[in-house]
C-alpha cells in the first residue's frame, strides 16, 4: 500500500517536471521563432515610420503612428515627387514572366515526366540519363552561352529571356514522373481499348490523377520565377522591361538611405508572396517534401 | 508490328519534344558552349567570332589570381560554415518542435522559420544592410548584450564575411527544418517506447536514435545545401558587392562582374567550369552514396 503511494507520488514529481520541461521549451522555441522573423517585423514597422524616426533609439517595433506616405510616394500615388519608380509596370512585367514561366515548365514536365513514366520507346534509357546529368547544370553555369544565344536572335533585354528557358526544369520533370509512375496503370489499358489515342488519355485520365503534385511543383516554381534575382539582371537592361527583384534594386540605389522608403518599397514586394505562400502552404509543403524524404 | 512500334516511338518523342528542346538550347548546348569559351581569349567587345584559342591559359592564370583564390576560399568557407551550422540548428530545433509543442503552435512556428526562404533575395538583403547599419537594431542588439564598440559589420574586413554567412544561415534554417520535421514525422514510434523501457533520457534518445535515424535526411540536406551555397550570388551582390576588398568575393559573384562588367567571356567561362566541375564532385559523391543504400 506505501510503496504503491510512493510511485503514485513519483510519477506526480515526472508529470509535473515535464509539463515544466513542456511549457519551457515552447516559450523557448516561440521566442526563437519570433527572432527569426524580427527582421520582418522590422521592415514592416519601418515603413509606416518617417524618416526620422527610423533609426531611431530605442527601436519602436510598433510605430506611434500608421502613416501610409512612404507607400503613397513608392507607387507614385499624389505625391508632388517627379520621380517615378515604376513599381506597377515591375509588378505586372513578374506577374507575367512567373504566370508564363511555371505554365510552360509543368505542362513540359507533364509531357516529359509521362513519356518517362508511361511509354516505352528507343533510346529511352539515354535521354533519360541525359536528362538527369542536367541536374548538375544550374542556370548560372549557362549564363554567359544564355546571354550570347539571346543576343544573337534578338531576345536580350525582352521578358522572353527570361521565359524560354523554363520550358525545362528537370527537378520538376522528375517529381512529376514519380507521381505517374506511381499512379495505376489499369485505366490507361482501358482507355487504350476504347480506342484513345495517346495524347487523349495523357490529358484526359493520366493528368487529373497527379493534379496534387502539378499543384505543387507549380507553387515551387512560381515561387522561384517571382523571386529570381541574377537573370533578369543579366537580361534586362530597360527599366519598362524590369522584374520586382530589379526594380527593388534599381530602387536602393536611388533611396539609399531613405530606409523608411525602401522598407515599403519591400513590403510591397515581399508581402503578396506571403499571402500566396499561406494560401498555398499545402501544395508548397508538399512539394517541397517529395523527393526528399525517403518513406 | 516495325511499323506500330515505330510510330510508337514517335509519340513518345513528340511528348519529349519541349523539353528535349529546352535541355539542348538551355543546358547541355550551353554547357558545351562555355566549355569551347573557356578555352579561349575572347571578349565580349570584340565582336561574335573574334576569338584565339588559348587551350588550358585561362585555367593557368587563374592559380596566379588572387580574386579567383579569394572567391574559391571565400565560397568553401561558406559552405563549410553555414551547412553544418545551420544543419545541426535545424534538427535541433525540428527535434524540439517536435517532442514539445503542440500540433497547431509546431506547424505555426516552421510557417515562421521558413519565411525568409521564400523572400526575395533583395528584400532580404536590403532588410539585413539596414539592421547591421551602424544605428541599425542588429547593431543596437550587439551593443544592449554589452558590446560596446561593435564592428561595422559589412564594412569591416574581418566581420563582413561571418555576417554574410549568418544571413545565409537565416534564409536557410526554415527549409531544413522543415524537412527534418517531414522525416521526423514518417519515423517510427517503436523504437522511442523500447528506449524509454530501457530509462534511456531525452539526450541519450536524441544522440542514438534520432541522429542516425535522420541520416537520411541529413545527407539530402548536405547535398542541396551545398550546392545551393556553392552558388551563392544575391547577398553578396546587394549587400557587399564582394568587398571590403575581396573579402566577400564568392565564385558566382566573380563570374558575374568578369563576364558582364569586365566582358572577359573567355575568362568567366574558366571560372564557370571550375564551379561546374565542383558541382561534379559533389553529385558524384551523392550517387556514390545513394548507389550503396539502395
Amino acid at each position: 500500500m506505501k510503496g504503491s503511494l510512493q510511485t503514485q507520488t513519483i510519477q506526480k514529481k515526472i508529470f509535473s517536471w515535464n509539463r515544466l520541461l513542456k511549457a519551457l521549451m515552447t516559450v523557448l522555441l516561440i521566442l526563437f521563432a519570433l527572432y527569426m522573423i524580427l527582421p520582418f517585423v522590422w521592415m514592416i514597422s519601418a515603413s509606416f515610420k518617417t524618416e526620422k524616426d527610423v533609426m531611431a533609439v530605442p527601436i519602436e517595433w510598433i510605430p506611434k503612428t500608421f502613416n501610409l506616405n512612404n507607400y503613397k510616394r513608392v507607387l507614385n500615388i499624389d505625391t508632388k515627387s517627379t520621380t517615378n519608380y515604376h513599381f506597377l509596370l515591375a509588378y505586372w512585367n513578374s506577374i507575367q514572366v512567373s504566370v508564363v514561366s511555371t505554365l510552360c515548365s509543368v505542362f513540359s514536365a507533364a509531357l516529359a515526366g509521362y513519356a518517362f513514366a508511361k511509354l516505352q520507346f528507343r533510346g529511352a534509357k539515354v535521354i533519360f540519363i541525359i536528362y538527369l546529368a542536367q541536374l548538375m547544370v544550374p542556370s548560372q553555369l549557362t549564363l554567359i552561352p544564355r546571354f550570347l544565344f539571346f543576343s544573337q536572335i534578338g531576345l536580350n533585354n525582352t521578358l522572353s529571356a527570361l521565359i524560354l528557358p523554363k520550358i525545362v526544369s528537370v527537378s520538376a520533370t522528375f517529381l512529376v514522373r514519380q507521381a505517374y509512375i506511381s499512379s495505376p496503370t489499369e485505366l490507361r489499358e482501358a482507355a487504350k481499348i476504347d480506342g484513345a489515342g495517346e495524347f487523349l488519355i495523357w490529358w484526359k485520365v493520366m493528368t487529373p490523377l497527379v493534379k496534387p503534385t502539378l499543384a505543387a511543383v507549380a507553387t515551387v516554381e512560381f515561387l522561384a520565377s517571382w523571386n529570381s534575382y541574377l537573370d533578369p539582371l543579366v537580361f534586362l537592361s530597360d527599366w519598362e522591361k524590369r522584374t520586382l527583384p530589379l526594380a527593388l534594386n534599381q530602387f536602393i540605389g536611388t533611396e539609399v538611405t531613405q530606409y523608411n522608403l525602401i522598407m515599403a518599397a519591400c513590403c510591397l514586394t515581399v508581402v503578396p508572396v506571403f499571402i500566396v505562400f499561406l494560401f498555398g502552404q499545402k501544395f508548397f509543403m508538399k512539394g517541397l517534401t517529395v523527393g526528399a524524404v525517403k518513406g | 508490328m516495325r511499323q506500330k512500334k515505330k510510330q510508337k516511338d514517335r509519340i513518345a518523342y513528340l511528348f519529349l519534344l519541349p523539353s528535349m528542346l529546352g535541355v539542348s538550347l538551355f543546358s547541355l548546348g550551353p554547357l558545351l558552349l562555355s566549355l569551347f569559351i573557356s578555352i579561349t581569349d575572347w571578349n565580349f567587345t570584340m565582336g561574335f567570332g573574334n576569338w584565339n584559342i588559348v587551350w588550358l591559359d585561362n585555367f593557368i592564370a587563374l592559380l596566379t589570381d588572387e580574386w579567383f583564390v579569394a572567391s574559391l576560399v571565400n565560397t568553401l568557407l561558406i559552405t563549410l560554415v553555414t551547412v553544418p551550422v545551420g544543419l545541426s540548428l535545424a534538427m535541433i530545433i525540428a527535434v524540439l518542435i517536435d517532442s514539445f509543442c503542440h500540433k497547431k503552435l509546431a506547424n505555426a512556428l516552421r510557417v515562421a522559420m521558413y519565411m525568409p526562404h521564400i523572400c526575395n533575395i533583395v528584400a532580404t538583403s536590403t532588410v539585413w544592410m539596414a539592421l547591421f547599419s551602424a544605428y541599425g537594431p542588429f547593431t543596437q542588439l550587439v551593443r544592449s548584450l554589452g558590446w560596446g564598440n561593435p564592428p561595422k559589420w559589412l564594412a569591416s574586413y574581418t566581420w563582413a564575411l561571418p555576417a554574410l554567412m549568418f544571413v545565409i544561415i537565416w534564409a536557410g534554417l526554415g527549409y531544413s527544418v522543415f524537412i527534418y520535421s517531414a522525416s521526423l514525422a514518417s519515423m517510427p514510434k517503436e523504437i522511442y517506447e523500447s528506449a524509454d523501457l530501457d530509462g534511456a533520457n531525452g539526450i541519450q534518445k536524441f544522440l542514438y536514435i534520432t541522429v542516425p535515424q535522420l541520416q537520411p535526411t541529413t545527407f539530402f540536406l548536405t547535398i542541396t545545401g551545398v550546392i545551393s551555397s556553392v552558388k551563392v550570388f544575391g547577398y553578396v551582390n546587394i549587400m557587399t558587392k564582394g568587398g571590403p576588398g575581396s573579402s566577400t568575393y564568392t565564385l558566382v559573384y566573380y563570374i558575374y562582374t568578369s563576364a558582364f562588367k569586365y566582358y572577359k567571356f573567355g575568362y568567366a567561362s574558366a571560372i564557370a567550369m571550375i564551379l561546374f566541375l565542383i558541382l561534379l564532385i559533389i553529385t558524384l559523391i551523392q550517387w556514390r552514396v545513394n548507389r550503396e543504400e539502395a
